[in-house]
């Protein structure tokens, strides 16, 4: 299993020009990790719809790179979002997906299913380009930069473990970082 | 359908929506939008994404607009009602200007209705503070622009209530 915070760290260190959606146990981290805020929409209070964010945005700007870093249980309560992303095949989209079998923010209670599910499986079979899963730090860290640079839609799973003391969540709420980055795409440039 | 009888078509519907410039619709089909669908999948200028549930419908048109993209939404009252999570936490929280359209479902102007899927649309339009335009024939599509225009005015989702099905045309 891989550290969480590190996990996110590689994620972080990779993110380049790429947009980042980030939703419950990876939200409350990011800010602390990354250095572009401006490129990062947290989705606070609004659980399973980072991934249907993601596709919007990337459908409305392929020129741009869209990372998503899912939860869990928040990819369960939005599965069918793996088939509409699926459909669409957006090639700039790259959806993590941050496993630590448990509701994090709500006490760590358990998943449903966890040992009998896979996302992996089921985004392949949606029809995702491509899958990948990890449960070893430097083996995730080493392959990501190649990962990053194929056609999406692509997801990786990160089998993760939370430890250390309860991140704080950032003050910044979706509805205050929506304009900022919503600003900042408009300032990109279409390439 | 007799002679003479108002209607609800597609081709006004489209034109009424490319005036505004949208981009695309995200969209679940219902009975009664049949063909509107047909129209808008073989439109060159407007892009079709089609989804799975229609709680994903609203956070799919929140990310087009941080695109700088101008979609619209399309779902029956009854998605509407399954959406409420999104409505709740992004399209009004957020304050997404956002046009809704909500198949008006079981909605009649006279007599007893008898649907709950629309006995309770307007009400729950109300309680969450969502303004909203009845669009029934070819007439009332003017109305869409006027939707329109208060979603941009006032950063906010407004819906457009389809009380008609969707004639050939």
């Amino acid at each position: 299993m891989i550290p969480g915070i590190e996990a996110l760290k590689v994620i972080s260190r990779n993110q380049g020009d790429s947009v980042v959606i980030t939703t419950e146990t990876p939200y409350t981290v990011w800010d602390s990790i990354s250095d572009r805020q401006e490129f990062h929409l947290p989705l606070i209070n609004s659980m399973s719809k980072a991934s249907s964010i993601g596709l919007g945005l990337a459908l409305g700007r392929p020129d741009l790179k869209v990372q998503v870093v899912d939860s869990d249980g928040s990819l369960l309560m939005n599965l069918g979002s793996l088939v509409t992303i699926a459909n669409m095949a957006p090639e700039n989209f790259v959806h993590f997906v941050y496993q630590n079998n448990v509701y994090g923010l709500s006490g760590a209670q358990p998943l449903p299913g966890v040992g009998k599910f896979s996302f992996t499986g089921m985004a392949k079979a949606a029809g995702y380009a491509n899958v990948f899963e990890f449960d070893e730090l430097e083996e995730f860290a080493l392959t990501l930069p190649e990962i990053l640079e194929k056609r999406g839609p692509t997801l990786v799973c990160l089998m993760v473990e939370d430890s250390g003391p309860k991140p704080k969540i950032p003050p910044r709420m979706t509805k205050h970082a929506y304009p900022e980055v919503r600003d900042a795409i408009a300032r990109t440039p279409k390439g | 359908m007799t002679t003479g009888e108002k209607t609800l078509t597609p081709t006004s519907i489209l034109e009424e929506l490319k005036k505004l410039g949208v981009s695309h619709i995200v969209w679940l089909p219902d009975t009664e939008s049949r063909f509107l669908y047909d129209a808008v999948a073989s439109d060159p200028d407007i892009k079709l994404v089609p989804v799975c549930r229609e709680g994903e419908a609203i956070p799919i048109a929140m990310g087009l607009i941080l695109a700088g993209q101008k979609p619209v939404c399309m779902i029956q009252s009854t998605g509407f009602y399954e959406s409420g999570d999104a409505v709740r936490g992004l399209a009004l929280d957020v304050g997404l200007p956002l046009l809704i359209f909500i198949g008006y479902r079981g909605f009649k102007r006279e007599g007893e209705i008898v649907d709950t899927a629309a006995t309770y649309l307007e009400p729950i339009l109300g309680a969450w503070g969502m303004e909203y335009h009845l669009v029934e024939t070819d007439e009332d599509v003017g109305r869409i622009s006027t939707a329109y225009s208060e979603t941009q005015e006032k950063s906010k989702p407004v819906a457009v209530l389809i009380g008609a099905e969707y004639q050939q045309g």
